[in-house]
């Protein structure tokens, strides 16, 4: 079997240690270490963003890093997002415009949004699309997930 | 409430869907989420080779991997025998379904299951599987439907006899059916016409591309009853799959369905359920099997590719007299391609008076076919309507005054026999005609141009437009049709003593349709949609309810928690009658409120009738089981505006409008979004999903990297226009609107492509590669 | 995943010899290796994570001296930087292309160039820029080697084991230069390069003729492919149409591309005569002050 690797970190603002083989992805670790099934398998290398969590204030595919590397950092998962006051403006956006419908792309794009508009608060369509354009999304069609980003923004998410 | 202006109180209304906030927070469980004590996972060893014989599997080593539990193999499955049995959607050939679970004898395609392993971790697991030794006898292989069919090609079944038109045939062919719908006479049709196209059209393999993998977690219990969790369309299904599949009764099976991420049709058959059970009583112990997303591109179910010839007639006046058809479906590995859908969908939207369609399933080296989404009716479409477009061009007449003129309506009889109810196809035709899509300018129209431009200029690498002249733009229109199924669906909902009412349903929800059907019981009860809770209950908590798929369950599983709300209304009468000391009849139930009518100052609203249940008699419960027979068909007219760039052959969707009869719009955000979805999918089977098959047989694109499914930055918004053509067949109205809008969009953008650049398409998809191939040629000619 | 071992060294004395271990692979953005890894496609029984170096971190540009890229450092980090997106935009071309927001926030541009794959974005951008890789070698030394004699071969380099690559360097940018990186994909993000063109050209004080041009192409060969026949035929033109036309021709003869499921050689061939002279109108553009 092989060795594994202590690592000390924090996740949505709490401190985190766990053990992991370095094979073990950090997608793999939130899911079955740190038991957060919020972020989803897609596709396992870096194509649809269904993994996507903030790592030390970086948009990334928690696919494609592994489990030490977060040694020492930050990361914000879709679990982290809501507050104790209530849900993030974007998911209560998300919930009015219906932007989403099966839900398993909905963690990946409510995070990658949060990046976008701590980034740039005011964005346009296309700044939103270009933004998103790496996770997919099956059911909707990506229109009413665009409006939910808007008005998030809108109201100052 | 309010009453709104259609006449309903929650019907049209867009409440927040009652699993949402579970869904944006992560806290959902979908069925690779499901953790538990002492679970192990699970990995399937597949079939590098497209055709082959299995000699022998060697587990020894494998087992002798430390944390490895069990490895199992087809022995481990019940031989069914050459059995068909009737699933839920449709007959099922279970000796087919065995074997692609786990292959029995041959394999019959790169990536069928051979065996599967269960270990500690999902990593030893895999190790495992190198350790497998399998011994394969190499076949030669096939992949393409027309080579398939040749005398010469290389046969996948040895005992597989065409069946023509019902009867066997005795000749052994790849050609599993051939099935023919004739109306009137094609020979003479062809003689009245004035204007006749033919064209040959060729579509490639496409997959459903749910973003969620599936996944199943087995429990065999101890007393010999298996629960299964998994990802699906129809937890009853499953049920019934699995009792076949390990020669159990379905008493002995609990199906608990998870979230589903994704289906489109793809997630009815079974795969790793009956695997992770054989897992889980080798080891007494929980299994978990996920796939990665390479094992769904190569061995789940995509949709087939297809060969089609069509040839269609009209009069001088525009009136089509007659429309042939052939089409070659690939049904996969294993016979049952929706030849049938598809040969039934082609001409569906026009009246034509003879027709003559021929379709054939044909087998192929490559993974058996599931349904995707109105199942062979885009391919179809993708044929016919490019031909009516040509016929309209040839004629000079607008596209959609021609549709108008030969449109399906009420009493129009499809080829294959049945007449057409009420339904919406005219009425989406002239909204079409009226919207401000078709109206704008064709090309170049200021708004479009400045947006376009905009889109281009913000990327540093889209500076097109610095650098080269305006590129050309076309629209194209077309029309497409579905039937929708009804099937059985069961429901019961008991009243809360605070005056919510608990609702459990049987129909896995992929898009929000538990907010929908709790709307319907709401809207019957007189209460609010949030005053209801829906639950989607698992195989021991509900009544029998068929597959979450054809577009039913707003329409089916709505009905029976239409049915289930009457039940309610019945008892909450009686027992308002009991408390008032009068008769049921004279009770009447209106607007949620009880109202005595032999004395008016006795009322009680549903609220306060609930708190009273349980001090009179106890709580209320309301159940129904349907089988409704008023499906409505959906009708979907789509209008897109496309740039092609001339020197590379890249189509950009600028605008995309799609019309569609909706019946009534339980809640039209949900509906909004089904069309979107729908179309988008759509839009991807026409610019660049297909499946690349290189010389050795293998699907050499399994991964969204070289599987381009269109993201957010190739589309623009999706316009989806709801046109309620109320369904008489159904208490509200109700008509499945799911599938129908994937069928028009590659018709549509091919017919786009032609009026931008004045070429054909008949290939799909219409890639870059493709359309400059044919731009350069007509250069050349 | 195979087994594999983690070591995260802190600096380039140490990398060196856990690079020199058989087995061992660099580790920065991750975003190739791990998938080779994952999908067999790479080995590695050692995965040594660069990104603590801080040498191989360094992202710094001076006037005189030009710019020196670490080769650590992610993409995101250079397409944000003021100073290259003046002087080098056609490196942020390049690499504000690679995969979306989420690769760039790890891939860096020293492990697309390691990587070697004949269609990565960022090598005909860096090879039309004159940039050199500075190798850090087993035994210490320092190698400089121009960036178009880097690969050898699809996913092979000239890094040998224990070697390392520590930064790019690019010479400061003459006035009245411009460049540009256009890639032909199917979509409009994620896709890999059916063909990618870099250019960058330099003009005269006056800005009425080239003084010097280079032209790369990528996804066309088994390395990523400079051209200096099309970018000398350039020097000294006044970059009419018919001298673009002729860098573009010369280009097009120079690729060698193959025909696979992303594009057969006939498109791809046709693809490098319409990207170069679209390239070069965009960097025709930015060097005189566009």
């Amino acid at each position: 079997m092989p060795k594994k690797i202590h690592v000390e970190t924090t996740i949505n603002g709490k401190p985190m240690e766990f053990l992991c083989e370095p094979r073990q992805s950090l997608l793999e670790v939130l899911r079955d270490e740190a038991r957060l099934t919020g972020s989803k398998e897609g596709c396992n290398n870096g194509n649809c963003g269904a993994c996507n969590v903030i790592l030390d204030g970086r948009l990334v595919n928690s696919c494609l890093v592994l489990g030490p590397e977060v040694q020492g950092k930050t990361v914000t998962t879709i679990e982290g997002i809501a507050s104790a006051q209530g849900l993030h403006p974007l998911q209560q956006k998300f919930l009015e415009h219906a932007a989403l419908q099966c839900g398993i792309c909905t963690p990946g794009f409510i995070v990658a949004a949060k990046a976008l508009l701590e980034k740039n608060p005011k964005p346009s369509e296309e700044q939103v699309r270009h933004w998103l354009a790496g996770n997919l999304c099956r059911c909707t069609g990506y229109d009413k997930i665009i409006r939910a980003v808007l008005d998030a923004a809108s109201v100052g998410a | 409430m309010t009453t709104l202006a259609n006449g309903f109180k929650v019907i049209g209304t867009r409440p927040i869907r009652h699993d949402g906030v579970d869904k944006v927070t992560g806290r959902a469980i979908y069925g690779a989420d499901m953790q538990m004590a002492g679970l192990l996972h699970g990995r399937i060893l597949r079939s590098p080779i497209p055709h082959g014989i299995i000699k022998s599997i060697d587990v020894s080593k494998a087992l002798a991997l430390p944390g490895v539990e069990a490895i199992v193999t087809s022995a481990e499955l019940t031989d069914p025998g050459n059995r068909i049995a009737e699933l839920g959607e449709g007959a099922v050939n279970l000796k087919d379904l065995s074997s692609n679970c786990l292959a029995r004898g041959k394999v019959h395609y790169k990536g069928q299951a051979v065996a599967a392993v269960a270990a500690v971790s999902p990593n030893i697991a895999e190790e495992a599987l190198k350790l497998i030794v399998v011994d394969y006898q190499t076949l030669p292989h096939v992949t393409d439907v027309r080579a398939a069919m040749r005398d010469d090609a290389p046969l996948l079944h040895d005992d597989q006899v065409t069946e023509s038109l019902g009867q066997p045939t005795g000749k052994h062919s790849n050609i599993a059916k051939h099935i023919q719908f004739k109306k009137g006479d094609i020979d003479e049709g062809f003689k009245q016409a004035a204007v006749v196209v033919e064209r040959e059209f060729h579509t490639a393999t496409v997959h459903q591309g749910y973003i969620e993998p599936h996944n199943a977690t087995a429990l065999w219990n101890a007393d010999g009853t298996v629960t299964i969790w998994c990802s699906t369309q129809g937890a009853f299904s499953v049920r019934a799959q699995v009792a076949e599949l390990l020669a159990m009764p379905v008493s002995r099976i609990k199906v608990v369905p998870t979230e589903i991420g994704g289906g489109f049709g793809g997630k009815i058959r079974v795969y790793l359920e009956p695997v992770a059970a054989a897992l889980s009583k080798k080891t007494g112990k929980p299994v978990k099997i996920t796939m990665n997303r390479a094992d769904v591109f190569e061995a789940t179910g995509p949709t087939p590719g297809s060969y089609i010839k069509v040839k269609m007639g009209a009069d001088k006046d525009g009136k089509l007299v007659a429309a042939q058809a052939y089409l070659a479906y690939e049904a996969g590995a294993f016979p049952g391609s929706p030849i049938g859908p598809g040969a039934m969908c082609i001409f569906a939207c026009y009246d034509i008076p003879n027709v003559h369609i021929d379709g054939y399933d044909v087998v192929v080296n490559k993974p058996a076919t599931s349904a995707y989404r109105a199942p062979g009716a885009t391919n179809a479409a993708f044929a016919s309507e490019t031909i009516v477009d040509e016929l309209c061009e040839k004629l000079k007449i607008d596209p959609l005054d021609f549709r108008i003129k030969n449109g399906a309506r009420e009493g129009t009889r499809r080829a294959d026999g049945p007449i057409f109810p009420l339904v919406g196809l005219v009425e989406t035709l002239e909204v079409a005609k009226r919207h401000s899509h078709f109206l704008s300018e064709r090309q170049g129209d200021k708004e479009t141009r400045r947006q376009g431009d905009e889109k281009m200029g913000s990327s540093p690498c889209l500076l097109v437009s610095l650098s080269h002249p305006l590129l050309p733009r076309g629209r194209g229109v077309a029309s497409g049709f579905w039937f929708n199924c009804g099937l059985k669906s069961s429901a019961s909902a008991s009243v809360n003593s605070d005056g919510t009412v608990s609702l459990v349903e049987g129909s896995t929800d992929i898009g929000g349709s538990r907010t929908g059907i709790a709307m319907q019981l709401a809207e019957a009860l007189g209460i609010r949609a949030d005053e209801v809770r829906p639950v989607v209950g698992d195989t021991d908590a509900v009544g029998y309810c068929d597959v979450t798929g054809g577009s039913r369950v707003t329409f089916a599983t709505g009905w029976a928690a239409y049915e289930a709300a009457q039940d309610i209304k019945r008892q909450m009468i009686t027992r308002a009658a009991f408390i008032w000391s009068v008769t049921s009849e004279e009770v009447a139930y209106e607007n949620g409120s009880l109202r005595c009518l032999v004395d008016d100052t006795k009322r009680l609203t549903f609220k306060e009738l609930a708190e009273k249940l349980h001090a009179t008699g106890g709580t209320i419960v309301g159940r129904a089981s349907v089988d409704p027979q008023g499906v409505g068909g959906a009708f979907a007219t789509h209008i897109v505006d496309v740039e092609v760039d001339s020197d590379t052959g890249k189509v950009t969707i600028l605008r995309y409008t799609a019309v569609q009869d909706v019946g009534k719009a339980i809640h039209p955000s949900y509906v909004e979004g089904q069309i979107q979805g729908g179309a988008v999918q759509g839009i991807g089977w026409a610019l660049n999903e297909e499946y690349f098959y290189n010389d050795q047989g293998t699907m050499a694109n399994a991964s969204f990297l070289d599987y381009r499914m269109p993201t957010s930055l190739d589309l623009p918004m999706i316009e989806a226009v709801l046109v309620e053509v109320a369904n008489p067949g159904h208490p509200y109205g109700v008509r499945g609107v799911g599938e129908v809008p994937i069928v028009p969009p590659p018709a549509a953008i091919a017919n786009a492509i032609y009026n931008a650049i004045g070429i054909r398409m008949e290939e799909l998809p219409m890639s870059p590669g493709r359309v400059m191939a044919k731009l350069l040629a007509k250069k050349r000619a | 995943m195979k087994e594999f071992d983690y070591a995260a060294p802190v600096n380039l004395t140490d990398a060196a010899v856990l690079l020199a271990q058989y087995g061992a692979r660099a580790l920065a953005g991750g975003t190739d290796i791990i998938v080779q890894i994952r999908e067999n496609r790479r080995d590695a029984g050692l995965v040594v994570d660069l990104k603590n170096v801080a040498e191989l971190n360094v992202l710094s540009f001076d006037a005189k001296k030009g710019l020196i890229l670490g080769a650590a450092v992610p993409c995101y980090r250079v397409a944000e930087h003021p100073e290259i997106r003046k002087h080098y935009p056609g490196l942020v071309d390049a690499i504000s292309i690679i995969g979306g927001v989420q690769i760039q926030s790890r891939a860096s541009v020293g492990g697309n160039l390691c990587n070697a794959s004949p269609a990565a974005d960022s090598i005909p951008a860096l090879i039309a820029l004159v940039a050199s890789a500075v190798i850090a070698t087993a035994s210490g030394k320092r190698e400089t080697v121009p960036v178009e004699n880097f690969c050898t071969g699809p996913g092979r380099s000239i890094l040998g084991p224990g070697a390392v690559l520590v930064h790019l360097h690019l010479p400061p940018p003459a006035p009245n230069s411009g460049s540009a990186y256009l890639r032909f994909i199917p979509r409009n993000e994620m896709d890999i390069a059916v063909v990618g063109v870099g250019v960058a050209l330099t003009l005269n004080d006056k800005r009425t003729a080239c003084v010097s041009a280079r032209i790369a192409l990528g996804a066309v060969a088994p390395t990523p492919l400079f051209v200096p026949e099309a970018g000398a035929a350039l020097a000294g033109s006044p970059l009419a149409d018919a001298d673009i036309e002729r860098a573009a021709a010369l280009a097009q003869a120079a690729a060698k591309p193959i025909s696979d499921m992303r594009g057969s050689a006939d498109y791809r061939k046709h693809l490098v005569g319409v990207l170069v002279k679209r390239a070069l109108r965009i960097a025709i553009e930015r060097a005189k002050g566009g």
